[in-house]
């Protein structure tokens, strides 16, 4: 008896290194292709910074320079530093190309590749995922701390390591959610061919309601039940930690519900595969 | 227990039927009228293990849907299959690591990477151990000759060159069964030829079940010995290659060497001529009337050389497919 257990456990435990072999592999895989082009790609990554910069002119400008002025809330410091923080997090949440991918490889018939072989498309596509952030981080790390030191005078202290700790999750089931809803929407191509247009409507949505543009409390005047959407998550809420804007009591039960959120999105994502398979199967590929 | 058993399996796709004209366009939003469209009625085989046949027909015959059928891309709408006691459209797992496809498409690659990688990555996703991914490789680049192009991006490849490395990819796990749906599509002959051999030894040595589709019948006589005629989504065919040209071609071909520098006229009257380039003609014969031929030409012309053979096989397909659309057409 003792000794299938033990053998199950073998088993068990073949299997897990077997599976974080191959999601290292993909990992080391989609970084080298990363690099392939890497002066197109650092390239694309300083232009991302030239609207950081135009962003905080613009805002000085609203602001006339008063740096006493207040605007719902906000002084020009405690703009600029929201803005930049969330551009930080909408560099973990933005997956650029996720979903078109998607959809492109069901059009011209490449989505088979994860039909055939035994894997996990989403998977696959997550350790894809991250390694493209991997790189972008290495690349982007130095032109961020840049930015960040040009603009020192206007960030608020330290924050606590708690606070600090709660941040960086945040930011990590920001990338979870940004890339599930992504996801999600590559593969409702497998009814509709063409998501372009949903794209486009999910970026503009995205932008207002994840306090992308101007901050969410300022939207929630207008949309008051902005706060029960996912967007926030993507960029507002972990620069909204960072900032001191989430009362401590309440900042645990923020958290929950963005984990609930991932895993909504995640059971989301597998009934779409599940039934999209099926789809792609019955009308052909 | 054969390793592929399909029994009556069909499938039908509904296609959306739009009429010409903006008018016709717009009413589409509203609504649409679709069209059943039967690219397999109800076919039936069995391929034993080991064994390497080819499915033979003209485009839309539902050679590839067929292949679709049985790497499981696609669920039947009647009828049941079987591939290595697995049922394909499932799609589990313990099946997929026991075949492979490959398509003109050639689509397993990493685009940017040296072909190396890729074959790292399936390595890992068919859990390879290191001893057998490293023999084999080994193996596979000798044979298939492109130990020097491992390091080089897949983009910068020949076709011919990408081709061979999609081969390498799709037998490193070592499949049971592979599908080859077109595999020498767009090469050049010394490259459809290097495949070929390739795929002939290959399957001889490791005696893994094959099933190819192709255009190009140098293929398949070179591959197969059997075939699987399909024609608008029925078997027309099941047997030996030679039983092809036996049933279906109801000529041969006489092919003469006159003695002197010409040939001589009048001759068409034994036969289609097929080629006149003197003193060599080829004349295209009825099956029957050949031993009669024969002694007449031969009593009335000086004859150096003489040699009867089989209508091309490329030929007979391609008159067989022609007779089967024109009978189709006139039943319809």
């Amino acid at each position: 008896m003792l000794t299938m257990s033990d053998s199950v456990a073998q088993s068990a435990l073949t299997n897990f290194r077997q599976g974080l072999r191959i999601k290292w592999v993909i990992l080391k895989t989609a970084m080298e292709e990363r690099l392939v082009y890497r002066g197109d790609f650092a390239f694309a990554t300083l232009v991302r910074f030239l609207p950081i910069i135009t962003q905080v002119f613009l805002w000085n400008a609203i602001f006339a320079g008063d740096s006493q002025r207040q605007l719902n809330g906000y002084s020009y410091s405690a703009m600029v530093s929201y803005y930049l923080l969330v551009m930080v997090a909408r560099a973990f949440s933005s997956m650029p190309g996720l979903s078109n991918g998607i959809a492109m490889s069901v059009r011209d018939g490449s989505v088979r590749k994860y039909l055939l072989q035994p894997v996990d498309m989403l998977g696959y596509l997550f350790w894809h995922r991250i390694a493209h952030k991997l790189v972008y981080y290495i690349v982007a790390t130095g032109p961020f701390a840049l930015v960040f030191w040009l603009c020192r005078a206007y960030l608020p202290a330290w924050p606590e390591p708690l606070v600090l700790f709660a941040c960086g999750m945040s930011l990590a089931m920001a990338f979870l959610i940004g890339f599930l809803i992504e996801a999600l929407i590559g593969l409702v191509s497998f009814w509709f061919l063409e998501v372009s247009s949903l794209i486009f409507i999910y970026m503009m949505m995205s932008y207002f309601l994840s306090g992308h543009m101007i901050p969410l409390e300022w939207i929630a005047e207008w949309i008051p039940w902005v706060h029960y959407l996912p967007f926030k998550y993507l960029a507002y809420f972990p620069a909204a930690i960072l900032l001191g804007r989430i009362p401590p009591e309440s900042l645990m039960l923020e958290l929950c519900i963005q984990a609930a959120w991932i895993v909504a999105l995640l059971v989301l994502n597998r009934v779409a595969f599940h039934y999209g398979v099926r789809r792609y199967g019955a009308f052909g590929g | 227990m054969p390793a592929i058993d399909v029994q009556n399996i069909g499938r039908t796709y509904k296609v959306y039927q739009k009429r010409e004209g903006l008018f016709a366009s717009v009413k589409g939003l509203l609504h649409r009228e679709y069209r059943d469209v039967h690219a397999v009625r109800d076919i039936s085989f069995t391929i034993e293990e080991g064994e390497m046949v080819a499915f033979l027909g003209p485009n839309g015959a539902g050679k590839t849907t067929t292949l679709k059928l049985l790497s499981g891309l696609i669920v039947p709408t009647s009828g049941t299959a079987t591939v290595l006691g697995y049922t394909p459209w499932k799609r589990e797992d313990a099946y997929r690591r026991r075949f492979s496809l490959v398509t003109g498409q050639k689509e397993q690659l990493w685009w940017d990477l040296p072909a190396q990688e890729s074959f790292r990555l399936n390595k890992e996703i068919y859990r390879v151990s290191w001893d057998d991914y490293r023999s084999r490789l080994d193996e596979l680049t000798e044979l298939l000759e492109v130990g020097e192009l491992m390091g080089q991006p897949v983009r910068e490849l020949s076709l011919g060159e990408r081709m061979r490395m999609e081969l390498i990819a799709a037998l490193l796990h070592r499949p049971d069964v592979l599908f080859l749906d077109e595999p020498t599509i767009g090469l050049d002959v010394v490259s459809q030829r290097n495949v070929q051999q390739f795929l002939l030894k290959y399957q001889k040595e490791q005696g893994i079940t094959v099933v190819l589709t192709s255009h190009y019948m140098k293929d398949v006589e070179a591959l197969c010995d059997r075939a699987i005629v399909i024609n608008k989504g029925n078997v027309i065919h099941d047997g030996s290659l030679d039983d092809i040209v036996d049933r279906f071609s109801q000529h041969k071909i006489i092919e003469l060497h006159f003695g002197g520098d010409s040939t001589p006229r009048g001759i068409d009257r034994y036969g289609v001529v097929l080629e006149d380039r003197p003193p060599m003609l080829r004349l295209q014969v009825e099956k029957q009337k050949v031993s009669h031929v024969l002694s007449k030409v031969l009593a009335e012309y000086t004859i150096d050389d003489v040699s009867v053979s089989e209508r091309p096989l490329e030929d007979v397909i391609a008159e067989l497919f022609a007779a089967d659309n024109k009978q189709n057409a006139d039943n319809e």
